[in-house]
């Protein structure tokens, strides 16, 4: 039931999102999808008690490889399913916290807190990149023979 | 020769124009680039030159009929449509079933015209986003109307403030003081009960996830110079949200 709720919430997120970000209107549901399944993974690692940090790497790598397929077949730019794939994946509530503990004079807490969110971040920036690279590896490959 | 002159002329309008469109729009600098060299080459010039940052493009044309063009970009906003739209073009270009006179039509009634959805669409898309992402975030569902709340008028609120204040960041920062003023007087009267929810929630639609992506794929794409220069955008808009709602729970 929980994971039904997520699911759908992050689906609505995501489509919305692309919607802020004038995403065509064709592309909208695969946007929410891409989201979906990025959060789906993200829960799924932290529920087998994998730490934050790796199951946002997972993630993000995840989405960005379905971004790569969505972006093949239906020959639109990348960026517009990456986008909002990733959007759920950024640690805004720690960030939050961070600043929260900061406000309240609890600056050990807070570069505690401010450095996972920075990791994370980092998280997502590896996840994008290396599916990028694997990718451009694969391409590389393809043309050779040819 | 001066035939030549007038064709490269015009080419170099179609190369900018295209570039110029994407750039705006917040596509990719290395999409820009790639999309520039690819229109020259289908139009029969191999030897391009481009140099995009986020505020400017330099194109420039080797060869008998050499040429270097500047473009200035003042305003950037987020318009994915017409990104993939350019990008739809230039892949007819690619293929050659495009003149260059009637590309140069369609890139210019693309850059005149907006292609956005209605604002109204987008700050109710931004109320549910917010009322989703509480629940996402482990809050309750009773959070989820005065999420709702705060995240759409806050959302109404920076659209409209960002055409007054063309500062994006003050824009922001302002947008963040009243989302967590709102945020604290709801749980102030009872209406919502968990107020560290109801202020991420209410604040997703302004994180800057575009910039995040696309200063990341800049950086590994070897574009140094706009990598760092979106990150600090990123980076830059984190920070003026940030300090709007510590302003606000400093208060509180």
């Amino acid at each position: 039931m929980m994971m039904l709720e997520q699911l759908a919430t992050s689906f609505i997120a995501s489509a919305a999102f692309g919607l802020i970000f004038n995403a065509p209107k064709r592309t909208l549901l695969h946007c929410g999808a891409v989201g979906m399944i990025g959060w789906f993974i993200y829960i799924a690692c932290t529920q087998m008690n994998l730490d934050a940090i790796p199951s946002t790497l997972i993630a993000a790598f995840v989405v960005t490889v379905i971004s790569q397929l969505f972006a093949k077949l239906y020959k639109t730019p990348i960026i517009v399913f990456s986008v909002s794939g990733i959007i759920p994946l950024v640690p805004g509530g720690l960030a939050y916290d961070a600043m929260r503990n900061v406000v309240e004079d609890h600056y050990d807490i807070a570069v505690q807190l401010a450095v996972k969110a920075f990791m994370i971040s980092g998280a997502i920036a590896i996840g994008l990149l290396f599916s990028e690279v694997i990718n451009q590896i694969i391409r590389k490959s393809e043309r050779k023979p040819g | 020769m001066s035939q030549s002159m007038i064709n490269s002329h015009e080419i170099t309008q179609i190369c900018l124009l295209a570039g110029k469109i994407i750039l705006q729009n917040g596509g990719e600098t290395y999409r820009v680039e790639d999309t520039m060299v690819r229109i020259a080459a289908a139009y029969g010039i191999e030897n391009s030159h481009s140099f995009v940052t986020p505020t400017g493009i330099i194109f420039a044309i080797d060869g008998s009929s050499q040429m270097t063009k500047l473009i200035r970009i003042n305003e950037r906003s987020t318009n994915l449509l017409k990104v993939s739209l350019v990008n739809d073009i230039s892949r007819q270009i690619s293929t050659g079933k495009l003149p260059a006179g009637e590309a140069h039509r369609m890139l210019q009634e693309l850059d005149t015209q907006a292609f956005t959805y209605p604002s109204w669409l987008k700050i109710v898309a931004a109320a549910i986003a917010s009322s989703c992402f509480l629940i996402m975030f482990q809050g309750s569902w009773r959070d989820a109307l005065p999420v709702m709340l705060a995240g759409g008028i806050g959302f109404a609120f920076f659209l409209q403030l960002h055409r007054v204040v063309p500062i994006k960041f003050f824009a922001e920062f302002i947008t963040a003081l009243l989302i967590g003023t709102l945020s604290v007087f709801f749980v102030h009267k009872g209406f919502g009960t968990d107020l560290d929810k109801i202020i991420i929630g209410s604040v997703m639609p302004l994180v800057p996830g575009l910039p995040i992506t696309a200063a990341v794929r800049d950086l590994m794409a070897g574009h140094l110079v706009s990598g760092l220069s979106k990150g600090a955008e990123a980076f830059l808009t984190a920070f003026a949200i940030g300090a709007g709602i510590a302003a606000v729970l400093s208060f509180y």
